[in-house]
């Protein structure tokens, strides 16, 4: 396989960027301590303030990294939406299969928004990660 | 397609540049074995069916397991001795398959490990497989975060940079460090995941 190895040639990994995934990551990973709450309390109901906070926290740091992105320049934005809506697909998948086993379990009222809510997050924030890792080192 | 080899000057590109094949980053021929674990794992929870749920739990998470283990203790390790090409061409043939296989099994293990959990009562704060359950869930929120977060973008960015004309060196050897350091650490943390289902099946 031909591989260029120069040193040289580091234009695309030289480049700096807004910490993107970090934030989309640091999102990830609050509302998924949000639902290890949440599941660690099934079937009884779980303090919904603090779940609340994570997601809220949660979407602050999403909807950061979303603002930043916009607003990025150099940037292949063409990429990452290409990567991005792969990506939401097969996240949308994993999502739906947990919305599905919590309404199964009788979720309902608050509880059941708030797992929506952070679902949301999940969905949005994974892709957001992997479509800005690839799109970062684009060329176009 | 044009092998590089160690000892041919780093600084440069061997061999044309457009004569490979392109990557499928994502393999389609998988997706209908995705698909239909999807469907299988959606009849066990809306049926409650024990034995699909069990079968869905223990197949999935032993080879989730057996996976991280493997990848990051044996083949990692390997890879990280390989130079940059050789690395290129292993995972332009081994990361598409985990593209497809990963998420598979993993949504298989844990979508139905909480059905089991919720049926047999260990979900409850009475049951001595309680707090077994709640520090199993903290290996699989950090895991889960290092994969996605991490790993996963690492993996398929790295299928993405060698899809390229002439892929970048540097590039590849950053992003699949990345990907042997992470899957290193899942595959330490899958032991234990492995301590703790074997303490909450025989409590």
């Amino acid at each position: 396989m031909s591989v260029d190895q120069s040193q040289s040639t580091l234009s695309s990994a030289d480049r700096t960027y807004p910490p993107i995934a970090w934030l989309s990551t640091g999102a990830l990973a609050l509302v998924i301590i949000g639902g290890i709450l949440m599941a660690s309390y099934a079937p009884r109901k779980a303090p919904l303030g603090v779940a609340a906070g994570l997601l809220v926290a949660g979407v602050v740091l999403l909807g950061s990294a979303g603002v930043v992105l916009v607003g990025m320049k150099d940037f292949s934005h063409k990429t990452f939406l290409k990567v991005f809506k792969w990506a939401i697909f097969a996240d949308l998948v994993t999502a739906a299969m947990i919305e599905f086993a919590f309404v199964r379990d009788s979720t309902r009222g608050a509880s059941l928004f708030i797992v929506t809510g952070m679902l949301v997050v999940f969905t949005l924030s994974v892709p957001t990660t992997i479509a800005f890792t690839v799109a970062r080192f684009a060329d176009d | 397609m044009t092998d590089t080899v160690q000892g041919v000057a780093p600084s440069t590109p061997v061999g044309p540049p457009t004569d490979r094949p392109k990557i499928q980053v994502v393999p389609l021929k998988g997706l209908p074995l995705a698909a239909a674990a999807v469907v299988f794992v959606t009849v066990a929870i809306a049926g409650n069916w024990q034995w699909a749920l069990m079968f869905c739990h223990v197949a999935g998470g032993g080879l989730w397991t057996g996976l991280d283990l493997f990848v990051g203790l044996v083949l990692g390790p390997i890879l990280g001795r390989l130079s940059i090409p050789a690395r290129a061409e292993f995972s332009a043939k081994f990361m598409p398959k985990m593209v497809i296989i990963m998420p598979t099994v993993v949504m298989m293990t844990l979508a139905t490990g909480f059905q089991i959990a919720r049926k047999l009562g260990n979900l409850y704060a009475k049951s001595p497989n309680h707090s077994w359950l709640i520090v199993s869930f903290c290996v699989v929120g950090i895991m889960a975060v290092i994969a996605l977060g991490i790993l996963e973008p690492a993996n398929i960015a790295v299928l993405f940079e060698m899809n390229k004309p002439v892929p970048n060196g540097v590039i590849i050897d950053r992003l699949m460090k990345r990907f042997i350091y992470t899957a290193g650490i899942t595959g330490l943390m899958q032991v234990a995941t492995l301590v703790i289902m074997t303490r909450v099946a025989t409590q």
